[in-house]
């Protein structure tokens, strides 16, 4: 099974919108609700990220009997250093997205706390793929 | 701790999830960090905040938190509103600020989460 959800850069009103049509899949598919929870934050969290800092970006969520895989992949200005991304407190985020009660560093290790593989990729000047995946 | 409870501690007003008076709240944690929230794996828990947009909505709904406390009077909008029925959130809104509220609430026995 595979959804497709396009996220729009900068629109804050709609960020989320994604990670909640989701979060209504799983819950439909009978999906372990800590499995959802899991899945869910960590697709809240990139999704808040494509939201913040690309252009434009897609969404796609493909589901299994035996795990769930979720593609983000966006256009924008992309990741100059991932390992220092990854690391806790480091942002770029802009005082627009602090005010929205992100940017603090937080996003890209919390996604890596709830998924099971996570796979970061980015050309800068080009965008970004994060890549994660949740088994079963 | 009941909803009620809390609403009468604050002199706040329920404006969603009205009829959820007897609900049972057993942690409070406080922060304008939604990333922080996010981060947390409790149940029964109201989020004490003074962000209030979609984000927080949005916030409540992934981490499956069913009750968001809006303190410094903060307002929430018809969009807030409509999300958080949708997704059974109670919203409750007070005047205090946060120091003030989490006193009020630690005070009369809500516990911190850690």
């Amino acid at each position: 099974m595979e959804f497709i959800y396009e996220v729009e850069g900068g629109n804050f009103t709609k960020a989320g919108n994604a990670s909640s049509a989701v979060k209504k899949t799983l819950k439909q598919l009978n999906v372990n609700p800590k499995i959802v929870k899991r899945i869910v934050v960590a697709l809240y969290e990139a999704e808040v990220n494509v939201v913040a800092h690309a252009y434009k970006g897609v969404i796609t969520v493909n589901i299994t009997p035996e795990h769930i895989n979720i593609l983000l992949d966006d256009e924008g200005p992309g990741i100059p250093d991932i390992d220092l991304a990854m690391k806790e407190g480091f942002s770029t985020a802009s005082s627009k997205v602090r005010e929205m009660g992100f940017g603090a560093g937080m996003g890209l290790p919390n996604i890596k706390k709830n998924v099971d593989d996570l796979n970061v990729s980015s050309i800068v000047d080009k965008g970004t793929k994060v890549e994660m995946k949740t088994y079963l | 701790m009941k909803i009620k409870e809390i609403v009468d501690i604050l002199n706040a007003k329920v404006v969603s999830g009205s009829g959820c008076d007897n609900l049972d709240i057993a942690h409070g944690f406080a922060s304008d960090l939604m990333s922080d929230v996010l981060t947390l794996d409790t149940e029964k828990m109201i989020l004490i905040t003074g962000l209030a947009n979609m984000q927080t909505i949005r916030t409540a709904e992934m981490a499956d938190v069913q009750c968001i406390l809006f303190v410094r009077d903060k307002q929430v909008t018809e969009e807030m509103l409509e999300i958080a029925e949708e997704q059974d959130i109670i919203l409750i809104q007070c005047k205090y600020s946060m120091f003030n509220a989490v006193g009020k609430l630690y005070t009369a026995g809500l516990q911190p989460v850690y």
